[in-house]
């Protein structure tokens, strides 16, 4: 009797509360909590898809360490140089173009907005046909059409399938996609910060357009900041796919375009080794984590 | 007023940040953002022209980037076309169409009713939600494709329209903004609905709803941008041809297996990426409003 009335009086409190969020929390947790705890637990069995999983304790993350001959020398690096330029690369251009644009009067400013934004919204599927074409190997390739026609090639280019250019091509193709919702989150910031406080700071005798940026904007916007942030990091290792796209194999060319994304699929279904792709899995998570922590280190509020 | 007009009158106002006018200092901006603009926009006229361009301009050499006679003959070629497995491209489309519609719709009201809940009801575990939530902001879904699907084989949804659907659904960015947005809604005016006697629903229908457009708008781009651009549900969780995507279909158009029909296929290739990009376009433009004024909440402390 006790348990039911307490329980009838949590319902009268709190049950429609939690109405309201069951369906959202279902999904949450069917589709990103049980795939990371699954990623998490697998990543110290060995599992094929045929067999159950078999523990092997932490033997995937020593052999990822010592006895992954590709992933050492090339998945990793190729990783961390893709992210430290597109990342914060992407994230400063996406940052400056946000004042750029809060320094126009609104129709201008939307129209440019809307011009930064658009190659965002576009699926990469849908781009690649552009780049293909634009990187084409052959003489009717735009970039092989133009640099014979100026004379700087003697013959063609196999851009996307050169080991030494497709890093860069896949770097370009994704800071040219980067202004997205992060990019939008810090113009909206910008635009809200307060006439008043850059009037006062002229008053004290504040000249520089830069000390502005750096000693009130900045401060003034932390939340759209971060959160611009940690959009950019998620984006920058999201972006991963886009070597395969581009050169149209996994393992890409030489693995110069492979990134840990690619990594896992290899593993996971290529090989079905799903077990050791776990966790790389794991990794790649933590990456994405420890930078967001990073990101909170620098933006989030001190309080 | 009398200090506004005094700036509007000798063009302090245009200087800085949010001008209402021009003002010579901003030349310098359009400097540096004309041809960005160009640049960034340049891919994009790419496919709008080759999607227009005849055979014979597809394969002219030295190529170039405009029109000059615009036929719908891609297009044309693309709709009455089979994929290598027999399905009609219209199918392809259609899946599309009728994946994005039910996803948005559910998306947005999912999520709207999970962010009432977390900014303006009053529960134990409130707090905590929200902070699963936006560490989930943080959430690579490309990171865990292998796990997910083995929760997707043992739901018995492989192979249907749900693997399309539920997936996306959950979206933390959106739960996110959101809820930060619901944020600003004054307490008053649900305190005021209650003392009217108005259940729950009907706040949440008649109040919340029609106050937070702008955040449900913006929501609705993001589903719509996750579920119509998405090609990796259908390569991963489905392998019925028939209940597949168009950015599936398109990504099979530029796979390196059909290397010997992408020169034939360019120009169908660009048709049908412009009929993947314009949607995106057009309820951009239509709903960039609301964007800005979500983003505006959207800070994270």
């Amino acid at each position: 009797m006790q348990i039911s009335r307490s329980f009838q009086r949590w319902v009268g409190k709190e049950g429609s509360a939690y109405a309201f969020l069951t369906p959202y929390a279902l999904l949450f947790t069917v589709f990103i909590i049980i795939p990371v705890a699954a990623a998490f637990l697998l990543s110290f069995t060995f599992f094929d898809a045929i067999q159950p999983p078999r523990f092997v304790g932490l033997s995937n993350y020593i052999a990822l360490i010592t006895q992954d001959d590709t992933f050492m020398r090339y998945v990793l690096p190729n990783t961390i140089q893709f992210a430290v330029i597109v990342g914060p690369g992407g994230y400063i251009l996406a940052f400056m173009l946000a004042w750029v644009l809060a320094q126009l009067p609104k129709v201008p400013r939307t129209i440019f907005a809307l011009i930064l934004y658009s190659p965002s919204m576009t699926a990469s599927v849908a781009m690649v046909v552009v780049w293909k074409t634009l990187f084409s190997g052959d003489q009717t390739g735009y970039l092989n059409s133009f640099l014979l026609g100026l004379g700087l090639l003697r013959e063609p280019v196999q851009w996307l399938q050169s080991p030494q250019y497709l890093m860069l091509i896949m770097i370009i193709v994704t800071l040219w996609s980067s202004m997205g919702i992060g990019f939008l989150a810090m113009l909206a910031g910008i635009l809200e910060i307060s006439p008043e406080l850059y009037e006062a700071a002229a008053i004290d005798g504040m000249k520089s357009r830069l000390q502005e940026i750096f000693y009130i904007t900045i401060p003034s916007m932390r939340p759209q900041m971060l959160f611009g942030a940690v959009m950019a990091i998620v984006g920058t290792f999201q972006a991963g796919a886009i070597g395969v796209l581009l050169s149209g194999s996994n393992p890409t060319p030489q693995y110069a375009g492979q990134l840990v994304v690619n990594h896992i699929e290899d593993y996971g279904f290529l090989r079905y080794e799903m077990g050791y792709a776990a966790a790389v899995s794991v990794v790649l998570l933590l990456m994405v984590l420890f930078f967001s922590r990073l990101a909170t280190r620098l933006f989030g509020s001190n309080d | 007023m009398i200090k506004n007009r005094l700036r509007s009158y000798t063009g302090v106002r245009n200087r800085g940040i949010n001008p209402s006018g021009f003002h010579v200092s901003q030349i310098k901006f359009y400097f540096i953002l004309v041809p960005l603009s160009i640049v960034m926009l340049l891919p994009i006229i790419y496919i709008f022209s080759s999607a227009f361009k005849p055979p014979d301009e597809l394969f002219a050499y030295p190529p170039r980037l405009l029109v000059i006679n615009p036929t719908l003959k891609n297009f044309n070629d693309l709709l009455s076309r089979l994929s290598t497995s027999g399905i009609p491209v219209s199918r392809y489309l259609f899946n599309s169409i009728l994946i994005t519609v039910i996803t948005v719709a559910a998306s947005i009201l999912i999520s709207s009713a999970a962010a009432y809940a977390l900014s303006k009801k009053r529960f134990k575990l409130k707090n905590t939600l929200f902070a699963i939530n936006t560490v989930a902001l943080m959430f690579v879904p490309i990171a865990v494709t292998i796990p997910r699907f083995l929760v997707i084989e043992k739901l018995g949804i492989f192979n249907t329209y749900w693997v399309h659907i539920l997936p996306v659904l959950a979206l933390p960015v959106g739960l996110f903004l959101l809820k930060q947005f619901i944020d600003g809604v004054p307490d008053e005016v649900i305190e005021a609905a209650q003392i009217d006697g108005a259940s729950d629903l009907v706040i949440y229908w008649r109040i919340i709803l029609p106050m937070i457009r702008p955040a449900i708008a913006t929501i609705a781009i993001l589903t719509f941008q996750a579920a119509w651009n998405n090609a990796e549900i259908s390569t991963f969780y489905i392998n019925n041809e028939s209940l597949r995507t168009l950015a599936f279909y398109l990504s099979t158009l530029t796979s390196a297996s059909t290397t010997a029909n992408t020169v034939a296929g360019q120009g169908i290739a660009a048709a049908a990426a412009l009929i993947m990009f314009l949607p995106n376009l057009i309820i951009f433009i239509f709903l960039q409003r609301h964007v800005m004024s979500t983003m505006s909440h959207s800070g994270m402390k």
